[in-house]
C-alpha cells in the first residue's frame, strides 16, 4: 500500500511541477492544488497505513488496530488553508486578467516602474 | 493569569474582527485598530515581566498534557520577539494615518494589519511544529491581502510572484513536518528535542534539518531563495513595506533559530557549517543589491537581505557570544527598519519619487529629518554608541570563537558597504542642488514624522542602554543555548 502511496504521491508532484512551468495562470493554479494535494497524501502516508479500528479506545481492540489520529487532523487543518488560499489565487488571477489583460506570466515580466 | 501569554495573539484577533463591522467608518477604524495594538503591548509588557520572573511560561489548550495537546510557550527570546513585533505594529498604524490614504483605509486595511500581527505574535509564541505552519499561514494570508491592497498593475504582477513562492514553500513545509512526524513520532517542539537525540540514523534528520532550511527560509530570505523578495516588497505602499520589513522575513529567522537551535543539533557539522556559508552569502547578494539600485526603497530592502545574513550567522557558530549577538541584532533589526522606511518614505513623498537621482538639497528646508536620517544610518551600520554596534560586536566576537572566524571579517568589511549604501541616500538626497519638491501640508509632515522620530529614539535607546537590555538578552539567550531549560518547562509534568 505504501509503494502505491508513494506512486501517487510522486506522480501528483510530477504533474503539479509540470503545470507550475506553464505559462497560463489557471494551468499554475491547478498545478499548486495539485501540489498541495501531494502534501496531504505524503502526510496520510508518513502516519503510517494500515489500521482498522476507529482511534477510540474500546475492549477487544488492540492499540495494532488503531489508525493513527494525528495525520488526519493536520490534513483536516492543511486542506482548509489551501483551499482558502487556492480560491485567493483563483480571484487574483480573474482580477490582474482584467487589470493586466493577459493570463501569459512571460508578459508580467518586467520592471516596477514601467507604468 | 496562566493565559497572559495568549493574549498578544488573541487581542489583535478580537480587535479585527471587531473591526470587518465598520469599514467606512474611518474614525473608528483608526482609534479601535490603536486601540487593540496598544491593549496587546500592554499585554506583553505584562507578559515579559512575568516570564522574567517567574520563568518560561507554557499553557496547553485544552489542558492536554504537552506531547498530546498542543503548546503555546513563552520564553525570553519569544517575548521580546512579540514585543517588538507590537511595538512596530502599533507605529506603522499611527504612520499610516496621513500616508496610506482614505480609499485603502476602507477597504479594510487596519484588519488586514491586526490579523498579520496575530500570525506573527503567534508564530513566535507557538511550541508545535504544525501549529508554526498555520500562523505561517495566518500571516501570510494577511500578507497576500496587504501586498494587493489598493489592485495597482504592479502590486497584482507582484503578489501573483510571492503567493506562487509562498504556495510552493508552504506545501515543502507540510511535506517536511511529514517526514519529521514519520521519524520521530512527535511534532512538539520540545518533545522533538528529547526524541530527535534517541535517533541512531542521523543522516535522515540532517535531510529533514535541510528541508525546514529550505522552506524557513523562503521566508527569512536566504542566499538562494530571496529572489521574490526585492520585487514583491518594492510594489506595496511604505507603511505596509515598513510593516513587512520589520516583521515578514524577521518571522522566518526565529523559525530557524529556534528550530537550529532547539533540535536539529544532532550533526551540526554539516548543518551549522551550511547555515553559516549561506548567510555570507546572503550578506554578499545584500550588498550587491543594495550597492547597484539607485532608488531609497530598493536599497534600504537589500539591507533586509543582509541583516538576515548577520542574524543567522551568529545562530550558527552556537556559542554564547553568537547567540546573544543575534538575539539583540533582531530586535535592532526589526525596530531600525521600520524607522528606516517611514524616513525613507518620507522623503519619497517630498520629492514624489524614489528614484535617488531626481533628489537633491533636502538639508536646507528639512534639517530634522536629515539629522534624524543620518543618526538611523549610523545605527544600521553599527556605529558605536548605536544600537547596531552591540548586536554585530557580539556576532562578530562569536565567529572569532566559533569555527567559521572568516564570517566575522566578512561582517566587518560589509559593515562598510552596508554604511556606504546608506550614506548614499543621505550625499544625494540631503546635500547637492535643491530639487523642486512636492509641497508638503505642515500638518502631514508632522504626523509622519512623530512616529518616525520616536522609533528612532527607541532604537538609540536600545544602543545606549545596552547595558539595561542585556540581562534580558542574555536570558534569551540562555534558552537558546541550553534546550533543556525550555524542554523542562513545556514537559514539566
Amino acid at each position: 500500500m505504501e509503494i502505491i502511496m508513494s506512486v501517487v504521491i510522486g506522480f501528483l508532484f510530477m504533474a503539479a511541477v509540470y503545470l507550475m512551468l506553464s505559462k497560463s495562470l489557471i494551468r499554475i493554479i491547478i498545478g499548486t492544488g495539485l501540489l498541495s494535494h501531494g502534501a496531504h497524501l505524503l502526510i496520510l502516508t508518513m502516519g503510517g497505513l494500515g489500521g482498522t479500528a476507529p482511534p477510540v479506545v474500546a475492549e477487544g481492540v488492540s492499540i495494532s488496530d488503531y489508525v493513527d489520529p494525528l495525520p488526519q487532523a493536520l490534513i483536516l487543518t492543511a486542506i482548509v488553508i489551501s483551499f482558502a488560499v487556492t480560491s485567493f489565487f483563483l480571484v487574483l488571477a480573474y482580477r490582474s486578467y482584467q487589470e493586466l489583460g493577459t493570463d501569459n506570466v512571460n508578459l508580467m515580466r518586467g520592471t516596477e516602474d514601467d507604468d | 493569569m496562566i493565559n497572559l501569554l495568549l493574549f498578544p495573539v488573541l487581542i489583535p484577533l478580537l480587535f479585527a474582527a471587531i473591526l470587518l463591522f465598520f469599514p467606512k467608518n474611518i474614525r473608528m477604524q483608526r482609534s479601535i485598530a490603536a486601540l487593540g495594538a496598544g491593549l496587546a503591548l500592554i499585554a506583553v509588557l505584562f507578559l515579559i515581566a512575568k516570564v522574567k520572573t517567574d520563568g518560561i511560561q507554557a499553557v496547553t489548550l485544552g489542558s492536554w498534557d504537552a506531547p498530546f495537546g498542543i503548546t503555546m510557550v513563552s520564553d525570553l527570546f519569544s517575548a521580546l520577539l512579540v514585543l517588538s513585533a507590537t511595538v512596530i505594529t502599533l507605529f506603522v498604524i499611527f504612520y499610516s494615518f496621513p500616508t496610506i490614504g482614505v480609499e485603502r483605509e476602507q477597504s479594510f486595511y487596519y484588519p488586514a494589519v491586526l490579523f498579520l500581527l496575530t500570525g506573527v505574535n503567534g508564530a513566535f509564541t507557538t511550541g508545535d511544529i504544525f501549529n508554526l505552519f498555520v500562523f505561517f499561514e495566518v500571516l501570510l494570508m494577511s500578507s497576500y491581502m496587504l501586498i494587493v491592497h489598493g489592485g495597482q498593475k504592479p502590486q497584482l504582477r507582484e503578489t501573483i510572484k510571492y503567493l506562487l513562492v509562498n504556495i510552493i514553500s508552504s506545501a515543502l513545509f507540510v511535506s517536511a513536518v511529514a517526514f519529521l512526524y514519520s521519524v520521530t513520532g512527535t511534532l512538539n517542539m520540545a518533545d522533538l528535542a528529547v526524541k530527535i537525540p534517541q535517533i541512531e540514523a542521523t543522516g535522515i534528520l540532517t535531510v529533514i534539518a535541510v528541508l525546514f532550511l529550505i522552506v524557513f527560509g523562503f521566508k527569512a530570505a536566504i542566499f538562494p531563495l530571496y529572489f521574490w523578495l526585492p520585487g514583491a516588497y518594492y510594489a506595496p505602499p511604505i507603511p505596509i513595506l515598513a510593516l513587512f520589513g520589520a516583521l515578514l522575513t524577521k518571522v522566518g529567522v526565529y523559525a530557524i533559530m529556534r528550530t537550529y537551535t532547539l533540535f536539529f543539533t544532532m550533526n551540526t557539522d554539516f548543518t551549522h557549517e551550511l547555515l553559516a556559508i549561506i548567510a555570507i552569502l546572503t550578506i554578499l547578494a545584500g550588498c550587491i543589491g543594495a550597492l547597484a539600485y539607485f532608488d531609497v526603497k530598493k536599497i534600504i530592502i537589500y539591507n533586509i537581505i543582509i541583516a538576515v545574513g548577520v542574524i543567522l550567522f551568529g545562530v550558527s557558530q552556537l556559542n554564547e557570544a553568537g547567540v546573544n549577538g543575534s538575539i539583540f541584532y533582531l530586535i535592532h533589526d526589526m525596530l531600525i527598519k521600520a524607522a528606516l522606511f517611514f524616513l525613507v518614505g518620507i522623503v519619497a513623498v517630498i520629492f514624489g519619487t524614489s528614484n535617488l537621482r531626481q533628489m537633491g538639497g533636502l538639508m536646507k528646508t528639512y534639517p530634522v529629518l536629515g539629522w534624524v536620517y543620518l543618526i538611523t544610518a549610523f545605527g544600521l551600520a553599527g556605529i558605536p554608541p548605536l544600537s547596531g554596534f552591540p548586536g554585530k560586536l557580539l556576532i562578530v566576537q562569536g565567529g572569532f570563537e566559533g569555527p567559521q572566524f572568516w564570517g566575522s571579517i566578512v561582517i566587518l568589511v560589509t559593515s562598510l558597504l552596508v554604511l556606504l549604501s546608506v550614506i548614499r541616500i543621505f550625499v544625494y538626497a540631503f546635500w547637492g542642488e535643491p530639487v523642486e519638491t512636492v509641497p508638503l501640508k505642515k500638518s502631514t509632515y508632522r504626523q509622519m514624522m512623530i512616529p518616525s522620530v520616536l522609533l528612532v529614539a527607541l532604537t538609540v535607546f536600545l544602543g545606549v542602554g545596552a547595558e539595561f537590555f542585556m540581562p534580558l538578552i542574555s536570558g534569551a539567550g540562555e534558552v537558546l543555548l541550553n534546550p533543556s531549560i525550555y524542554i523542562d518547562a513545556v514537559l514539566k509534568e
